[in-house]
């Protein structure tokens, strides 16, 4: 019954993406969280979420790229979020997230907007 | 909200168990499907359910630990609106005493305060009309989307 998250990492140079492919809930924002931290620790200051391949989250798994935004602050790193359906983004709005992370309709603007 | 002819009505229960909520974000598509509702707004209704359920699942402390939840179809001539009343049976909560969140605040609390307070305002922000009725005899969320 438990919706599981995939995760993938590309890394590129000085940015790393990661591609969600799943329900980001609870479990699935700490997986996020703890490939996110391991490349904080490989050193990348440059995070791209890809969430392409995510159709629905809950608050609970928002709340937790909330603390990765925070920990992203913290660093003077840079984290974007792509590919994310209207719904999620109009989430990410409504939560505040924009304020404190980029969004990026496609991957190629995000590597690029990240980038810079 | 009100004046509109029940067309079509789905009942359902879910436990309180993980990743459930899943399945009441199924049923709000599939009867969002059946009115020809947009794919954006079928999205909406999906979120806000998962998150009606979830607040349900995480602050009831409901003693069944169901929820219980009703997919309403409603019109007049035809389909017009879709309407979703997620109830349980738990201690309740003063709406009204619940501050709008903030990330500013969020971002400064603890770990488990950061997780707290976002489902009624996703709710809000999702659905085109939202009723919340609590009390000592539970909690029943009531929202609504035009097709």
């Amino acid at each position: 019954m438990t919706e599981s998250l995939n995760l993938s990492v590309d890394r590129r140079g000085d940015l790393a993406v990661v591609y969600t492919e799943g329900y980001i809930n609870n479990q699935g924002g700490e997986d996020i969280a703890k490939v996110a931290y391991q490349l904080l620790d490989e050193g990348y200051k440059k995070l791209l979420l890809n969430l392409a391949g995510t159709k629905i989250v809950n608050s609970i798994g928002i709340s937790i790229l909330i603390e990765i935004i925070e920990k992203m602050i913290e660093i003077d790193g840079r984290l974007g979020f792509c590919c994310l359906t209207p719904t999620i983004e109009k989430t990410f709005h409504i939560m505040g997230l924009a304020q404190y992370a980029r969004i990026f309709p496609d991957e190629p603007r995000a590597v690029e907007g990240l980038g810079n | 909200m009100a004046g509109n002819a029940i067309l079509r009505e789905v009942t359902l229960t879910l436990p309180m168990v993980p990743d459930m909520e899943i399945e009441a974000s199924r049923t709000a598509t599939a009867m969002a499907e059946s009115i020809a509702m947009s794919p954006d707004k079928i999205d909406e209704v999906r979120m806000a359910v998962v998150e009606a359920c979830i607040n349900a699942f995480e602050h009831s402390r409901s003693p069944d630990r169901n929820v219980y939840m009703t997919f309403e179809v409603l019109g007049a001539s035809g389909p017009e609106s879709l309407r979703i009343t997620v109830r349980d049976s738990g201690v309740g909560f003063a709406p009204e005493a619940i501050e709008k969140p903030d990330i500013q605040a969020k971002l400064k609390a603890g770990r488990t305060g950061r997780r707290r307070g976002w489902g009624l305002e996703i709710i809000r922000g999702l659905m085109d009309d939202v009723e919340i009725h609590s009390g000592e005899d539970g909690t029943k969320i009531v929202m609504c989307k035009a097709r």
